[in-house]
């Protein structure tokens, strides 16, 4: 189909992949662009690689916040180039660099044009040398002077936690400029699915980021679901709610302990990381296991929450939550905590917006962004959270953000166990329709999950397109260190706390 | 400060007493190691080999699992429909060498071994690790890392996790090195200074886990350093992780066999 506009539709649908409006590449960048005035965002962009020759397609997915559709629209690209969005809407500047990456097509104009993950692109090409840059191996961004000096942090850094490297341009303490290099946790799980889905798929995204398992469960699960005509039973869906603000629970209780760890405040730190395993323990009691791996299955959930079960969540969560709230409100009340979360590491509204972070780094500029209310699927149709937000874009407003979504989590979390259907697991779906497009957003902890799936003719998948929340935010991260002291790092980096594996895919 | 220390009273002393009293108790629902029952099993059928996501099962010449490989999720136990596999419940699970990783149904595990006299000696009591993550999906480091909150208190056992490889005894490694995290392990690994060992915790950094077919990837820690202590799972659950140190120091009484026998 060709036309002028963009198609709309709802999250967690699919739609015939011929439907799809195919515009000419300036056509389809100027709607882009009016789209993201219009306050819209790029939620994924994306090459296709042909396999036989032909043009590469570029397909692009935008959400519309306040209407709760999503707009999806394509081109296709001849002659190995097109001109960069980037300049002119810096919100794809890393979605451009990636389609460089995966289909060798160039964004010509684009102003930093470097590896996203150091990777081979999607498909070989006929001729020429399709070996991956080296990573590490780069062309650095670097300020000179005789007081300018460099500090290079990983890909191994002396905690446990995921590698990647950090650059800093420095004078003295101040850090005039972080570039942030990543690719190394890069396994090729996009390239794994094509072909699918196949006994492995559902276990590679649950392991896409693993602290983000259920998240990326349901986003995927939503889309077989789509392309399989399935329904998923009101049980299950409850369940998967359940499991997916536990996840969060743990993760923002997790992260506030290691926030106050990074400063030195030991109280809030040693508390915390005990309770981030209280709820750890408590999707354990759903699914056996403490990520939730095997809970969220096509079709529905492999276990259900009985009487007793739903009972003795509630009981625990009532007992996390004063653990919690006594745990948290210290570092509120304790003026040197105050004094090395206020006024650090500020992201402002208007470089959230530019730059089109998402999730409770957003939601800390003052962003009304939440797809739980903006693009519901599942419990989130009936049942609605307010999304919390924070005015300063700021180390302390992005804890604090995260401390209103555990309280309203909770509370959620109590009203859901309260009124859960009858038990049902659901059925394993059937064969997926061929040639579709379906797109599935989920709010995980971090924000907002992207997944795209396209079938072939076969009803197999033939591009499978995840967009994790790190890929939008690790960027805003970068800018939150401007003109802080390197010192300022870890707290800044715990605050948003971006997965690595999630990026790197 | 006065709140500081009521929330102090109210926290309590929450580090459990383990090995001294027996471990928290696991979830109802957790899943140690995929029992196959095989006098249940039809001649020819191999539904669950064909499920399972990363083939660690092979019917060639007796059912055996292999736990290095094993996500403990539950395709096998569903796709079976003469409901001959079940879990056991034991956290129990790791090893001194790979092959002890592949038991035979109604076998044994051999479990992870005391290190050698010398080793015992001088890390028994104080062990430092580097830890690297050569694409893991942050949840085995996550329930490594946990090990180091209140309630589990690795430090009172002497194992702690150092920022510098020259500062360590050996590697803690996660994730299925990629391409991109090969080098970077090696280098790792050469600045520790011998004697060291390497200790592998997940399926990723034992077998490659989920990603074991992704050119991207070496399948395991073993493509690049030798391994000492294999821990299984996906996520290995914490007391599999401390139970497998605890065994490679010797710090645990009883060493040895656990049994798994149906059939």
């Amino acid at each position: 189909m060709t036309g002028q506009r963009l198609l709309s539709f709802a999250n967690g649908n699919c739609l015939p992949q011929d439907s799809v409006p195919l515009l000419e590449v300036d056509k389809l960048q100027a709607r882009i662009l009016t789209a993201v005035e219009q306050e819209l965002r790029v939620v994924s962009l994306f090459a296709t690689p042909p396999r036989d020759g032909g043009p590469t397609r570029l397909t692009v997915l935008l959400a519309d916040d306040q209407r709760g559709s999503l707009q999806v629209g394509a081109c296709e690209v001849t002659g190995g180039a097109f001109p960069a969005l980037t300049p002119r809407c810096p919100q794809v500047h890393l979605f451009e660099r990636e389609i460089h990456e995966q289909s060798g097509l160039l964004p010509e104009g684009h102003p930093w044009l470097k590896p996203v993950r150091f990777a081979p692109p999607l498909v070989a090409p006929a001729a020429g040398n399709a070996a991956a840059p080296s990573i590490g191996i780069a062309d650095f961004y670097r300020i000179d002077g005789e007081e300018v000096h460099e500090v290079a942090v990983g890909p191994v850094h002396a905690g446990v936690i995921e590698p990647g490297h950090f650059r800093f341009q420095c004078h003295g303490e101040h850090v005039f400029h972080l570039e942030i290099s990543l690719g190394y946790q890069h396994r090729g799980v996009e390239e794994a699915l094509v072909g699918g889905p196949h006994q492995a798929t559902l276990h590679q995204l649950a392991t896409t980021a693993g602290d983000t398992s259920i998240g990326h469960s349901i986003a995927y699960c939503q889309n077989v679901e789509a392309l399989a005509s399935v329904t998923v039973p009101p049980h299950a869906q409850y369940v998967r709610a359940i499991a997916l603000e536990l996840e969060r629970l743990a993760n923002h209780s997790g992260d506030l302990g290691a926030l106050a760890g990074d400063i030195g405040f030991l109280p809030t730190a040693s508390y915390c990381g005990r309770i981030r395993g209280d709820f750890l323990n408590m999707t354990a009691l759903l699914c056996g296991n403490r990520f939730g791996r095997n809970l969220v299955r096509p079709g529905g959930c492999r276990f259900t929450i009985d009487k007793a079960l739903a009972a003795e969540l509630k009981q625990r969560l009532l007992t996390a939550e004063a653990d919690t709230r006594n745990a948290v409100e210290l570092l509120w009340i304790t003026p040197t905590v105050m004094a090395r979360f206020e006024g650090i590491g500020t992201v402002s509204g208007e470089a959230c917006y530019l730059l089109g972070l998402v999730g409770p780094a957003a939601r800390a500029c003052g962003a009304q962004l939440d797809v739980r209310t903006d693009h519901p699927t599942g419990v989130f149709r009936f049942l609605h959270l307010p999304p919390a937000t924070a005015q300063t874009g700021d180390v302390l407003a992005r804890a604090f953000v995260r401390w209103l979504e555990i309280q309203r989590s909770i509370r959620f979390l109590q009203e859901l166990l309260q009124a859960l259907p009858e038990p049902a697991t659901g059925a394993p779906p059937g064969p997926l329709a061929n040639d579709q497009l379906a797109a599935s957003l989920v709010e995980g902890w971090r924000g907002e999950i992207c997944h795209v799936a396209c079938t072939d003719a076969a009803g197999r998948l033939a591009r499978y397109k995840i967009t994790d929340p790190s890929f939008h935010n690790w960027p805003g991260l970068a800018i939150a260190l401007r003109d802080q002291q390197i010192s300022d790092f870890p707290l800044c980096n715990k605050s948003f706390n971006l997965s690595y594996c999630g990026h790197d895919l | 400060m006065f709140r500081t220390l009521l929330a102090r009273l109210q926290q309590g002393h929450r580090t459990m007493r383990y090995p001294a009293a027996p471990p928290p108790p696991l979830p109802e629902r957790f899943r140690g190691r995929p029992l196959i029952d095989v006098s249940k099993c039809p001649d020819g059928c191999r539904v669950c080999a064909d499920a399972c996501p990363t083939r660690a099962i092979d019917l060639t010449g007796g059912a055996k699992v292999d736990l290095g490989r094993c996500l403990f999720c539950t395709d096998c136990q569903d796709a079976c429909p003469e409901g001959a596999i079940t879990h056991d419940s034991d956290y129990r699970l790791a090893t001194s060498t790979r092959d002890e990783l592949v038991v035979a149904a109604g076998h044994e595990l051999q479990l992870a071994h005391v290190l050698d006299e010398r080793l015992r000696q001088l890390f028994g009591r104080s062990l430092k690790l580097r830890v690297v993550s050569a694409g893991g999906c942050g949840a085995c480091e996550a329930d490594v890392n946990v090990l180091g909150t209140v309630g589990w208190d690795l430090g009172r056992f002497g194992i702690q996790v150092v920022a510098s490889p020259r500062h360590a005894d050996g590697l803690l490694v996660t994730g299925c090195v990629t391409d991109n995290m090969q080098l970077a392990l090696q280098k790792t690994w050469a600045a520790v200074p011998p004697p060291k060992i390497v200790i592998a915790v997940g399926a990723c950094a034992i077998s490659g886990g989920p990603f074991l077919d992704n050119p991207q990837q070496h399948q395991g820690a073993l493509s690049v350093v030798p391994v000492d202590l294999f821990i299984p799972g996906c996520p290995p659950h914490p007391m599999t992780i401390l139970d497998g140190l605890l065994r490679m120091l010797g710090r645990l009484e009883k060493a040895g066999r656990i049994g798994g026998a149906i059939a």
